[in-house]
């Protein structure tokens, strides 16, 4: 089979043709550095089946960025038959300078113009001509979105990957070749590969190629001691980066024949839609006005606000969003959400299935209730419905909020937008310690710890690294989702009416707390030193539906996969924690859930956790144990609450688990947010983090969980027994940390 | 007159003399662009006044003040 590599910049295309070549569905975003890792797929349409490596986007083959060495080592080391070169005719410049670095490799190049039709759209010409005949590789133009010339693309890349092509470099006018020929000369006489790409990485004084092959660096010291370039001096580096762009320049300015001149200088759409976007004084609270309808249209009850219109005429609204208390009777009746909308029905849709298992179980017995109680009496009835099926439901009944939820970052990452909260940000959380580099990290970590926490590799500085992946835990994962959607509904259940509210703040809360605690890790470690903050902003455009539909397909089989493996596999094991144990002496299926295997074990848990106030009721070790089980998976906090607490078949989970006040809800919040994330996660920080490092880690994620939970729970039942006390409390403690917060900054200012 | 990338208003258009700095960070500037002889202008600043986002070859790059320090302009005054 013969094996295709795309490569390109960020942002090129390079994924959309990725999918559509392949039909295969990996995620796209206008988010520089969307890929971490490559991917693979087939491409079926022509008579020989070839295997299409989509690399990370790169802007050139220095390696400096992860995503640059997975880029540059695939091409030198595995040998791909034939390079496509997706480069963005809209951004001509920039994209070629990587190209001249492909073409130093012994490697057959295809180059695919994308985004072609974007250029004639705009009325200016484009002439593919003048590339192919300086480049000497074949040029086709493409819209990967619109499909166009993907055949002649494929066949053109078939009939190059049957021929050798020897690397060729555009330095070649340079009196720099001399050198790069004797070097690559000697680098034929090490018989290694490339020597034309290693000799000009020399040169440049790459890192990488500088540590490999000491014994040539010789060559490169003694003609610096002949040569002298008239603006760059013996800074080769400069100098090679400086000749590409300049050859760029030079040949390929007439490629793209803008029809107007001044067209630059206009306003694009792209530049008014930034104008409010990332506005002086708007651009903030748009930003945390955008999230919060996110999350209303995801989790509100009462989408037009109507309940809290009638509460403020009965009561003093806001003081009761803070009490959690006197949302009774009197507040009207809203109007959901699409998604608590989608949900009530998924959840209608997965009873059902119960019930008919149930039925099955039972021995068909009457379908309901009576089919229910008799499938819980066997064992097995009790396994299928009662275990594993009664978890899953909970698990899987969120889906439609979190794929609403997604969609929704999807279309943010799609558009454009969220390059821009980067931008938006990044000032404030530099003075925290965190550089514009840790928002990638941190972003990726909402929708999952374990991709976000690789993402930390791009940070140079081991410092900031070690202190983003502890921050980790405060940006809530996507299976975290499914509690807080759980809980929002308890709340509700409870009288605390605010489930937007709830679910908002644990987002934004989770944002400030990583902002309170980097700027106190900031006191433990002397290193002053951020990562730079280089990022390209995409231009604007409308959100893709293949893009996004493909994402949220990635997530949603994802989902399905862990629900059916990992967690069908722990809801077993919880299952039969629950049913046995010792009763009157001997181990047996127990009747009382309290001498179960879990109720022992919880109520050990329960002490454990008695101070984070969640725990001190007589249903306390549920929720111990539910927190516990989160170890192996976050859904499992609410798979396994559904097993323990199994509500009768008239209440809904939320309804029987009624036994949390609105500050022990939040505590059980802000512990489960906080603390060790999934196994899988935690093994992704070991492998990211010196032992010691990873020790400090763990006692870093229980340690704030465990003080955060329990400060949550009792400032918050001081408002309930008496609201001026908690303020008082609240405003004595936000004193506190903005007092400390201005010390340490001032002493790290002089340090 | 030669002044700092950071320096410049909004809306002001120079040409880049010389990139300071070393290692890494010089290398990211260079293949994205930043590289003498290459024209940019000032397009924005965050709302925080940090990053700036500048229009160069064509496209829209943002860094910071501290970055675009160690880039030495030519400006027209």
């Amino acid at each position: 089979m013969i094996r295709v590599a795309l490569a390109g910049n960020p942002n090129c295309g390079k994924t959309t043709l990725f999918n559509i070549l392949t039909g295969s569905s990996a995620h796209v975003g206008n988010w520089p550095g969307v890929t971490v890792d490559k991917k693979t797929g087939i491409y079926k349409k022509l008579d020989e089946q070839m295997e299409i490596v989509d690399l990370p986007g790169i802007y050139s083959l220095s390696p400096y960025t992860p995503e640059e060495i997975v880029s540059r080592n695939f091409i030198l080391d595995e040998h791909p038959d034939v390079v496509i070169n997706v480069v963005d005719a809209t951004n001509l410049e920039r994209n070629l300078y990587l190209t001249t670095q492909l073409l130093e490799i012994n490697v057959p190049v295809v180059i695919a113009l994308n985004m072609s039709d974007l250029v004639r759209k705009n009325g200016d010409k484009l002439d593919s001509k003048i590339l192919k005949d300086k480049l000497g590789v074949e040029v086709v133009e493409i819209s990967a979105l619109r499909g166009d010339g993907l055949s002649e693309l494929m066949n053109a890349a078939l009939k190059a990957s049957s021929a050798h092509r020897e690397g060729k470099t555009l330095l070649k006018d340079k009196d720099l070749m001399h050198l790069v020929k004797d070097i690559s000369i000697a680098f034929e006489g090490k018989a290694v590969e490339n020597p034309l790409f290693h000799a000009v990485k020399l040169v440049e004084n790459d890192e990488l190629e500088t540590k490999a092959h000491p014994d040539l660096l010789w060559m490169v010291d003694k003609f610096k001691q002949t040569f002298s370039d008239d603006t760059f001096g013996d800074d080769f580096e400069a100098l090679i980066a400086d000749a590409r762009y300049k050859y760029i320049a030079k040949e390929f300015s007439t490629v793209v024949t803008k029809k107007d001149v001044s067209n630059g200088k206009n306003e694009t759409k792209s530049d008014r839609i930034d104008k409010v976007l990332t506005h002086r004084i708007w651009g903030l609270p748009i930003f945390i006005a955008i999230m919060f309808f996110i999350f209303h249209f995801t989790f509100s009850e009462d989408l037009l606000f109507m309940g809290k219109m009638g509460l403020s005429i009965e009561n003093p609204g806001l003081i009761n969003f803070f009490t959690g208390m006197g949302y009774e009777g009197e507040a009207l009746e809203g109007i959901p959400s699409l998604g608590v909308w989608l949900q009530s029905w998924m959840g209608w849709f997965t009873g059902q299935f119960i019930s008919g298992f149930q039925w099955i179980c039972s021995g068909f017995k009457e379908f309901g209730d009576v089919a229910a109680e008799a499938a819980s009496s066997t064992w097995y009835g009790s396994l299928i419905c009662d275990g594993v099926l009664a978890g899953l439901d909970s698990v899987c009944s969120f889906i439609p909020q979190i794929m609403l939820l997604f969609l929704f970052i999807a279309i943010m990452e799609d558009t454009g937008y969220m390059a821009r909260i980067a931008f938006i940000l990044d000032r404030a959380f530099r003075k925290f310690g965190l550089s514009g580099k840790a928002f990638i990290p941190m972003l990726t970590g909402f929708g999952c710890s374990v991709p976000g926490i690789m993402a930390t590799r791009t940070i140079e500085n081991e410092v900031e690294k070690n202190r983003t992946i502890r921050l980790m835990t405060c940006f809530s994962c996507g299976a975290k989702a499914p509690i807080w959607a759980l809980l929002a509904a308890v709340a509700t259940a409870c009288g605390f009416g605010y489930a937007d509210i709830f679910v908002f703040t644990i987002y934004i809360g989770g944002i400030a707390l990583a902002i309170i605690l980097a700027i106190f890790m900031r006191v433990f470690t002397k290193d002053r030193y951020t990562s730079p903050f280089i990022m390209e902003l995409p231009q604007y455009h409308l959100p893709q539906a293949r893009n996004v539909a493909a994402h949220l397909w990635e997530k949603l089989k994802h989902y399905v996969y862990k629900a059916a493996t990992i967690l069908t596999a722990s809801l077993i094991v919880i299952w039969f924690l629950k049913t046995f144990g010792i009763e009157n002496g001997s181990f047996c299926m127990v009747e009382d859930i309290d001498n179960s295997l879990i109720g022992y074990i919880g109520m050990v848990l329960k002490y454990v956790f008695y101070p984070c106030g969640w725990a001190i009721n007589a249903d306390g070790w549920k929720y111990a144990a539910a927190s516990v089980t989160g170890l192996v998976a976050k859904e499992d906090v609410v798979g396994t609450m559904a097993v323990l607490f199994n509500g009768g078949a008239e209440d809904t989970l939320a309804e029987s688990i009624h036994t949390l006040t609105a500050s022990g809800i939040y505590s059980f919040a802000v512990f489960n947010l906080l603390t060790f994330p999934c196994m899988a996660a935690i093994a992704t920080a070991r492998a990211e983090q010196t032992r010691i490092e990873f020790l400090k880690t763990l006692a870093f994620w229980f340690g704030v969980s465990y003080v955060g939970s329990a400060a949550v729970y009792w400032v918050g039942t001081l408002y309930e027994v008496a609201w001026w006390g908690g303020l008082i409390v609240t405003l004595a403690l936000a004193a506190g940390v903005v007092t400390s917060g201005i010390l340490v900054t001032r002493k790290t200012k002089k340090a | 007159m030669q002044m700092k990338l950071g320096e410049l208003e909004i809306g002001e258009t120079g040409l880049i003399k010389k990139v300071e700095g070393e290692g890494r960070l010089r290398r990211r500037l260079f293949d994205m662009g930043v590289t003498p002889g290459a024209v940019v202008s000032i397009k924005k600043k965050a709302p925080l006044g940090d990053p700036i986002e500048i229009t160069i070859r064509g496209y829209e790059l943002s860094l910071r003040k501290d970055e675009a320090s160690l880039v030495i302009m030519e400006v027209e005054k």
